[in-house]
This record gives C-alpha cells, structure tokens and sequence, in this order.
C-alpha cells in the first residue's frame, strides 16, 4: 500500500512537470512559431521597444524553457524577486507567478477565488451523484418500464443540453421571471443564506448535467453487472435480493462511477469557466477565462497548475476507494 | 440468432408455398448476411435512433444549403435592420424578439440581425467541427490505438502513457489556452477560418485518446485469435495483419465511439465560441449567440432560447442516432 501510494505520488509529480511545461511550451513556442513576440503580450502590442525588452529580462523569457521551468518551480517554495535595472518586484514564498497585467501575485488571487470553485464543485457533485446514481440504479432495476423510459429520456435530454443554455433559462426562469432566486454571489463568511441562495441555481443546472450523465452509466454498468454469475451465485445462496443489490451489485457498479467522479471533480475545481461564467461567479474558471482574454500569461499558468494538482489528486483518491468499495481490487 | 422472427414482409399470405419460399429466403438471409447488414437491419427497427437519423441528415442539408435557404427567405445574415430594434432598451420591437414577418424567428438586440439566417450559417460551423474533429480524432486514435495494441512492449507503453496523460490534463482549459494563443492568419487562413482551423485539430487531438483506448484494448484480444495465426502462419506480413486482418473487425467499436465523438464535440465548439476564443464574429455560431444572450436573457429571452434549440435538437439527434448504432452494432445484445 505505501509502495504503491510513493509510486503514484511520484508518477503524479511527474505528470505536474509536464503539464507545466506543456503550457510553457503553449504560451512561449507556439507563438515563437507564429512570429509574435511573449514580451509584447505582456505589455501591450503599443508599448515601446525598451518596455518590451525590460520586461524580457525581468521575467527571464529569453531563457531556454528548462530554466524558466525551473525558476517558476523554485519560486513556489522560496518566493522569487524579478528584477531589470532598478525595477524589482518581490513575490513572496509559494510564488505561483506575478501578474505584470494586472500589478499582483498570482497566490492570492488563486486562494481567493478557490473557495468559490470549490463549493460549487463539491455542492454540485452531491445533488449529481445521489440523484444521477440513484435514478440509474432504479431505472435497471425497472428495466423497461415507464419509470425507465421516462427516466432515459430525461437523462438523454440532459446530456444534449449544454450547461450554459439550461443555466441561462433557469436565470431567466426563477431568478427574474418567478423573482424566487436572487442570483446573486455571496461569500459563505459573509452569510450562509446569503452563500446558499446564490449557489442553488448553479448547483442544480451543473448537477443536472452530470446526473444526466451519472444516471446513463450507472443503468449501463448495472444491467450488466446484474447478468454476472457471482450475482446468480449470491441469489442461488438464498441472500434477500436487498443484500443482493445493495451488497454485490452496488459495489461494482461504483468502480467506474467513481473513476467518473474523480476525473470530473478534478476537471471542475479547476475551474468550471461555463458555469462561472454563465452565473458570473468570481472563481478559478472565470480567472483564468479573464487571463486568457487579457493574454495574461502567470494566471493562466497558475490556474492550470492549481486544476492539475486537483485533477492528480482526485484520481489517486479514488484509484485507493476502489479498494475500500471493490474487494476484487488490489493495489500493487 | 439474430434473424427476426416476425418481420412484415411484402405479401404474408398463408399460402404453403409461399411460407416456403419466405422460410427459404430467411435462411439464406441468415447465411449470407455481413455486421454491417445485420446492424442496418436492427437499426431500421430503432424508432428513435432512425428520427435521430433523419434529423441529422436535415441538419447536413440545412448546412450544406445554408447560403440557399437563407437566399430564399430573403435575408442575410450579415445585414443590420436597426429600424427593428427599440432605440431605448437596444431589444426588438414587438413581441417574443421581434417574431414574425420577414423575421421567422426574430431579431437580434442591437444591430437587428435576422436570427433564422444566423442560426442556419451557425450549423456550418457546428457540423462542420463536430465532424472534422471527431476525424481527427478517429484516424489518430485508430492508428496509435492498432500500433500499441499489436505491437506491445515499448511502444505500448509509450502510447499507452501518452493517453492516460491527455485524459488526465485538464482538457477545456487547454483547448482555450492553445485556440487563444494561435495567430490571426496561418496557412493562407485568415480569421474564422484559422480558428475553426485550430479548434478541429485541438478538439480532435484532445479527443484520440478515447478512441485509441478501445482500439487498443480490441486489438489486444483480437491480435491473439487464430485468424491472425492462420495469417501470419501463411506468411502475411505485420502490416498485412494489422490492415487487411484487425482492421476490419476494429471497425464497429470505432463507428460507435465516433458517433457517440460528435455531439460531444459540436458541444466543446459552442462552448469555445460561447467563451469568446471560437470563430470571430461576425460569424455566426450558436454559442457566440448564446453568449451575446447573456446580457438580455431578462429583456429579450428569445435571443437566447432560439440558438439554445439548436444545439439542443442538434446533439440530441446525434446521440438518438449514436445509441442506435451502439446497440445495432454490439454483438451482445441479443434482440
């Protein structure tokens, strides 16, 4: 088991490196090739060649990749200090990087806005997998019946409706045509009601689609896990078909849910920019959507790097609850 | 096994002879009948897969006819007619967007756009990288998936990282990173072109790994039966096995897992376009609508329902469609 968690870390650690030097590589050499200039980027397409050429040396871009890296890397754990002529700016310790755009390191604004991220994330993964789960499970259950139709069709017309149509019409609906919702955000410190008023709509659009989704699967891995003999081999025992379904079935139909899981609360604490952007909450997504606008450069690399750790961990945390779930996997 | 029993033919009169005949006819049927045939037949009893079907085939008319229709019903999808719009509030006059008229389905705020022409000239796009990207994805997937699958060892293991490695980067946000970055003109290309350039080939790279998955894992079982050992022992050569003997029996997982690619992929585009990094305006696409309805989703709803629709009967139809084929072609479902 710790063999086994040492090697994940590691391979996960190696993953994070190249991750970061993909977006490097995006943000450096893909424009090299097209004949456009980083620095220009950083200081506007009007700025004069002596800013352009300071802000070269001060954020080390006409060093190989490899170095830049490697200083970006360092700056998390000793902070970094970038200097040209008499202009320094310090970053403090874990620096993910400093925002010439917009004057302000890259840390704050990240530990900002992830609590947002995070709680429309882990709200929304609630409400999609007790629903989406549960109407799956019953829908195999009740194979063919109107239940299931029902239930299939609602779930195939989830998955065609994309988050920022269904989250516009529910703003449109409950928040200014019933005036139930004040779609408003607030932060969870300010005020609980506050918080959960404004997080409702979110919540329930991002969770319909993946429950949607969830639902699908589930029925899908069910159905075909109630066909197995070890299903057969447990009725034939006499157990009470309770046992049977909660006990077996259940079990191996949340294997591939929760590699499901894993992946998309990875992907989405790293930003749901449609849904941020959709309810103009000030998270992770709409950051890194706003930096990508502005072509601001450290945010973007900060946010991808933030996403990725999230993606690595939620994968290593569910590849050690198959064990728990599934006693047919073992870790090696 | 799969021959169906009660299959309306023509002229079922219970005449002895006849019965013969039909009985006859079914048993060649069985003998001679190919996968593709099989499936077509279980296909054409999908009630929902076919309408997905049909549907979809008038979204490729509509796109493909788009300059056509939008000629006929008089309007362009360019031109402004700002007499129709409230000089006030920036909305269309009248009801429901200015519906109605010269206007099937509207206008737009602001400058008056007929909406019917945007949305006709918004399927080109839609289709046109939904289609091309799941390619993309298909032959690079196929190939890679093949190679590592018959050829084990190193490059398995290399191929094999490479995939677990792109499901695991955090997909959206790279595709948005790397459609931003890319120039203004590239290739003789210049702006919409370039950026739906770059979204089929960035869609359709982040989308091989899916598809190389089950390739591979096919071309693992498949590398082991005896037909390639009856192959190889003839003295076929590597790439004989790999395309003339695995290949064709790769086909069905691929046909599936690209039908089922599509919708998804017309999805990332009008969620690029709906963030503002897809095709420039003032092409149309119905994520971009969709995004410029988020300012008037309380003043003008239809603006917004109307693209909305589109993308939802779009995907909807391809998915109808994809499940049908899924359950046509998998040979474990025993209907």
């Amino acid at each position: 088991m710790l063999a086994y968690l040492i090697r994940r870390l590691f391979a996960a650690a190696v993953m994070l490196v190249v991750i970061v030097m993909v977006v490097f590589g995006i943000f450096f050499l893909v424009p090299k090739w097209a004949g456009v200039d980083v620095a220009t980027s950083f200081v506007g397409k009007q700025a004069d060649p002596a800013a352009v050429e300071a802000i070269r040396e001060k954020l080390g871009l006409s060093d190989p990749i490899f170095q830049q890296v490697w200083e970006f890397f360092k700056g998390i754990f000793v902070g970094r200090t970038y200097a040209a002529g008499g202009d320094v700016t310090h970053c403090a310790a874990p620096c993910f990087g400093y925002s010439f755009r917009s004057e302000q390191a890259i840390w704050p604004v990240l530990t900002d806005r992830f609590p947002v991220t995070l709680s429309l994330a882990l709200g929304a993964a609630v409400l999609w997998l007790v629903f989406g789960v549960a109407a799956g499970v019953l829908s195999a259950l009740k194979r063919g019946t109107l239940w299931d139709r029902t239930a299939m069709v609602v779930a195939l017309g989830g998955v065609s409706l994309p988050i920022y149509f269904t989250g516009l019409l529910s703003l449109a609906i409950f928040s200014y045509g019933l005036g139930l919702i004040d779609a408003q955000y607030v932060p969870l410190e300010d005020s609980f009601s506050g918080w959960f008023g404004g997080m409702i709509l979110p919540w329930i659009t991002l969770a319909f689609l993946y429950a949607a989704m969830y639902a699908r699967i589930t029925r899908a891995t069910m159905l075909e896990i109630l066909g197995e003999d070890y299903i057969r081999t447990a009725r034939a025992k006499g157990l009470k078909e309770q046992t049977v379904i909660g006990k077996h079935a259940m079990r191996s139909t949340m294997t591939p849910i929760l590699t499901m899981l894993g992946m998309d609360l990875g992907a989405l604490i790293g930003g749901a920019i449609l849904t941020e952007t959709t309810f103009s909450l000030p998270g992770l997504g709409q950051a890194v959507l706003n930096a990508i606008k502005n072509q601001d450069l450290p945010v973007i690399l900060g946010v991808t790097l933030i996403t990725s750790v999230a993606v690595l961990i939620a994968n290593l945390l569910v590849d050690i609850l198959y064990a728990v779930i599934d006693p047919r996997v073992r870790l090696s | 096994m799969t021959a169906p029993l009660h299959e309306p033919t023509a002229d079922a009169a219970p005449n002895a002879h006849e019965e013969a005949e039909v009985a006859s006819a079914k048993a060649k049927d069985v003998q001679g009948r190919s996968l593709g045939r099989i499936a077509w037949e279980r296909l054409k009893r999908d009630k929902l897969a076919l309408t997905g079907g049909t549907v979809v085939v008038l979204l490729i008319v509509i796109a493909l006819l788009a300059p056509v229709l939008t000629h006929l019903i008089g309007q362009d999808p360019d031109a402004y007619h700002e007499n129709l719009i409230d000089p006030l509030f920036g909305t269309p006059k009248g009801s429901l967007g200015g519906l109605g008229g010269d206007h099937l389905l509207g206008v737009e705020p602001v400058n008056g756009r007929d909406i019917l022409a945007r949305i006709l000239y918004g399927a080109q796009i839609s289709l046109l990288v939904g289609f091309l990207s799941a390619v993309v994805a298909v032959a690079l997937g196929t190939v890679l998936g093949i190679l590592a699958g018959f050829f084990g060892g190193w490059v398995d293991s290399v191929i094999s990282r490479v995939m677990d490695g792109l499901l695991a980067f955090p997909q959206l946000l790279f595709i948005i990173a790397l459609v931003s970055v890319m120039p203004n003109s590239m290739l003789g290309l210049s702006g919409s072109a370039v950026r739906v350039f770059v979204m089929i080939l960035v869609i359709g790279f982040f989308g091989w790994p899916y598809i190389g998955r089950v390739v591979r894992g096919q071309t693992l079982s498949l590398r082991e039966r005896e037909y390639v050992d009856a192959a190889r022992s003839l003295g076929a050569g590597r790439f004989y096995i790999l395309f003339k003997e695995l290949l064709p029996n790769l086909v069905a997982p691929i046909i599936v897992y690209s039908t089922m690619m599509i919708p998804t992929n017309i999805l990332t585009e009008a969620a690029l376009s709906f963030l503002g990094v897809g095709v420039k305006p003032p092409t149309a696409s119905w994520g971009q609508m969709l995004s410029n309805a988020i300012d008037y989703y309380d003043s003008d709803p239809m603006y917004m329902v109307v693209p909305g629709v589109a993308i939802f009967i779009t995907v909807l139809a391809f998915n109808l469609f994809g499940d049908g084929v899924r359950d046509a072609l998998d040979p474990k479902a025993s209907r």
